[in-house]
């Protein structure tokens, strides 16, 4: 399939084991377009090394190492210092992991890479919870959503607390260029991993992906249901260049489609749309417009 | 050049000589004197490589794993819990068969937490597939350096290593070292020319796969082989640099390196076995009871992983009395060292009365008058099987 104004080039091959409707797959190959020939590819253990590289087969037309779950930034880091050395600055490394590799086990690493500063792109293909071990939460997943092992119950609404900030960890540790893109908006998320990857230094892509396992949705949804988590608000796509805000959408809290449209296509959160539980649907759609209210008043403060 | 050097500025001398593109560490007692005067040389413009302060030691290694697949002569140190940390990395490297140096100043592992010396912290990550080799001065610690970057290296190799050296005992110790002349090193040692797959744009390489059980047990094989046929590798490498580099300081290290050092065990009945620099004192002791006419030697481990079966045995065959003298134990079952030779004596019907001595764990001193009590104890075939020696 080729996308009107995206590099017609294929990195990452078909053939690969992904599910049908994967997320995450469109992501990586949506990264390898922006990232181009030049290019080396740091992956974290998860459903894409698992599904693009059975031994002794490839997906990969990049150069591309996985080492373990939780070192791909730190592998980037030497990666980069290789090529310093060898004097092929122009070499990219992308380093990319899921919200698992990202949000919780490799964070301590992530911190270190961009404390010094290292010249990597780290793009997290963000669906919310562990889905290649089989649907376990994680700091990314999202209030209420329920996983195998924060499911919902009669005591239980899903998980119980809200999505780690990450884009704000990181932006606290001064990086030049970080942005929040999703593969509902493809040409937008091309344009903000390009903008990455071409900004020296360490910079930061969390990339928005359906899982059609782990989310319960219809795999020919997988482009619509990440599209109405921006047009609820519920996933911003945003940037934070050099320490200040642009959202690019939504751009109006008051004309948010209502969390529900989003919810309601997703298995994960099929409870929380029961009548019982209207105050934690209440408390949802609340903090999803307070987020979004503050990123703007960011954006307007030039902050 | 002759000079009187701490034992980590020999390693570090021997790393800066080696021109290693990327060096990646965490610091950690005893090791810090390593990375701090290579972080000074780096600093003073000494040599040129990329410095990488690591968040920790899991960031160090992995980032080593990064430059390596990337293609340059990556160099790491560490010890005790930073080597634990570790742990996970240390056996992807090796799967991913690439040829990462590091040296490990020996410490024990907590709790309680301990910053003194033992062989804990690398006997438990014997099984992750990296040669090990112990060292017992200042100038062997410089040269199997220098020549852990030559066996790792090579294509028939392709392993990474761990130089060990005593925390304290050896790493903060002055001692006479020779520094030959770099021109010589860089003759022994070339620039890096990498022997696997490496991260190259023009050449895409996918690195680190998933093996699946058609596979992995063929690849796991593979892996043996290659660290048990390095055996003969490491030997050319042990004879090459004797032969270019002869010995300048006396008894600051072998004449010729082997696998095992055998210090006076031609005609010895009792032979006591231990590595590192505990081996000192062991030969001092050996020395004074053959003054006395006693027929005691040493059979010092150079070579640990690959285990040099053969040299062990060679050394072996007509002991009467068998002493391990070592600085770690597996909970529940004993000495590592010495369940690793009684297989092996096993192994070759050999049947010499045997002794486990486990000493200094945590920096506890190992006296001349602890040596003299093993070696009797041994000979007289005296008390239980394991000792612990307070």
């Amino acid at each position: 399939m080729v996308i009107y104004g995206l590099p017609e080039e294929e990195y990452f091959t078909v053939g690969h084991r992904a599910c049908a409707g994967c997320g995450e797959a469109i992501a990586v190959r949506l990264l390898t377009k922006a990232a181009g020939k030049n290019t080396i590819l740091v992956d974290s253990t998860g459903c894409m090394e698992v599904i693009s590289t059975p031994y002794p087969e490839t997906s990969w037309k990049l150069p591309w190492i996985h080492g373990a779950f939780e070192n791909n930034s730190s592998i980037g880091t030497g990666v980069s210092a290789a090529l310093k050395m060898q004097g092929k600055d122009d070499t990219k490394v992308v380093v990319f992991g899921g919200d698992g590799a990202t949000y919780d086990i490799g964070m301590g690493c992530i911190s270190g890479v961009f404390e010094r500063g290292d010249n990597i792109t780290y793009v997290c293909t963000d669906n919310e919870a562990y889905m290649n071990t089989g649907i376990q939460r994680s700091g990314a997943t999202p209030l209420g959503a329920s996983t195998t092992t924060s499911p919902d119950g009669k005591q239980s609404i899903g998980k119980q607390q809200w999505k780690k900030d990450m884009m704000h960890i990181l932006a606290a540790h001064g990086s030049p260029y970080l942005a929040q893109a999703s593969i509902g908006y493809l040409p937008d998320a091309y344009q903000k991993l390009k903008k990455a990857m071409e900004t020296p230094g360490p910079t930061f892509v969390n990339l928005i992906c359906t899982c059609v396992p782990g989310w319960r949705t219809d795999p020919a949804q997988t482009i619509t249901v990440a599209k109405l988590g921006v047009e609820t608000g519920v996933t911003p796509v945003y940037e934070i260049i050099k320490g200040k805000h642009t959202v690019t959408r939504p751009r109006d809290v008051d004309k948010l489609k209502p969390v529900e449209e989003y919810l309601k296509l997703q298995g994960r959160f099929k409870h929380i749309l029961k009548p019982e539980n209207k105050t934690q649907l209440d408390l949802i759609q609340k903090q999803v417009k307070e987020n979004l209210a503050l990123l703007l008043e960011y954006e307007s403060k030039g902050l | 050049m002759k000079e009187i050097a701490e034992a980590s500025h020999a390693i570090s001398e021997a790393v800066k000589m080696a021109k290693p593109a990327v060096i990646a560490a965490y610091p950690i007692t005893p090791q810090t004197h390593i990375v701090e005067r290579l972080s000074e040389m780096v600093a003073n413009g000494e040599f040129k490589t990329e410095y990488i302060n690591s968040d920790s030691e899991f960031a160090a290694i992995s980032s080593c794993l990064g430059s390596s697949a990337a293609g340059v002569r990556s160099y790491t140190a560490t010890s005790s819990q930073g080597l634990a940390l570790m742990n996970e990395i240390l056996y992807i490297v090796s799967g991913m068969r690439l040829p990462i140096c590091m040296t490990v100043a020996n410490r024990a592992l907590s709790a309680p937490i301990n910053i003194w010396n033992d062989h804990q912290d690398t006997m438990s990550v014997r099984d992750c597939g990296w040669i090990q080799m112990f060292a017992e001065t200042a100038q062997e610690c410089f040269d199997l350096t220098l020549m852990q970057f030559k066996i790792s290296e090579d294509k028939r190799v392709l392993t990474p290593s761990m130089v060990c050296i005593d925390g304290f005992t050896l790493t903060h110790v002055y001692e006479p070292l020779h520094v030959p002349k770099q021109e010589a090193v860089d003759d022994f040692l070339p620039g890096y020319t990498p022997q696997h797959a490496v991260l190259d744009p023009d050449y895409p390489m996918t690195l680190g796969a998933i093996g699946f059980p058609s596979h992995y047990m063929e690849i796991r094989y593979t892996q043996n082989k290659a660290i048990l046929d390095s055996l003969n590798v490491i030997k050319e490498v042990y004879q090459d640099f004797s032969k270019r580099f002869p010995v300048e300081i006396k008894n600051t290290r072998p004449e010729e390196y082997n696998h095992v050092e055998r210090y006076r065990t031609d005609d010895a009945e009792t032979i006591l076995i231990s590595l590192g620099s505990v081996c000192g004192t062991i030969k001092d002791v050996v020395d004074e009871l053959r003054a006395k006419g006693e027929k005691v030697g040493l059979l010092k481990l150079i070579t640990y992983r690959p285990f040099p079966k053969e040299s062990i045995v060679k050394t072996l065959k007509n002991a009467k009395n068998v002493a391990v003298v070592e600085k770690a134990f597996s909970p529940g079952l004993g000495g590592v060292l010495y369940n690793e030779v009684a297989t092996l004596l096993y192994e070759n019907q050999l049947k010499p009365k045997m002794r486990d001595f486990i000493v200094g764990l945590g920096g506890k001193d190992v006296t001349l008058n602890h040596i003299r009590e093993i070696v009797k104890n041994t000979k007289e075939d005296k008390g239980p099987v394991e000792q612990w020696m307070f």
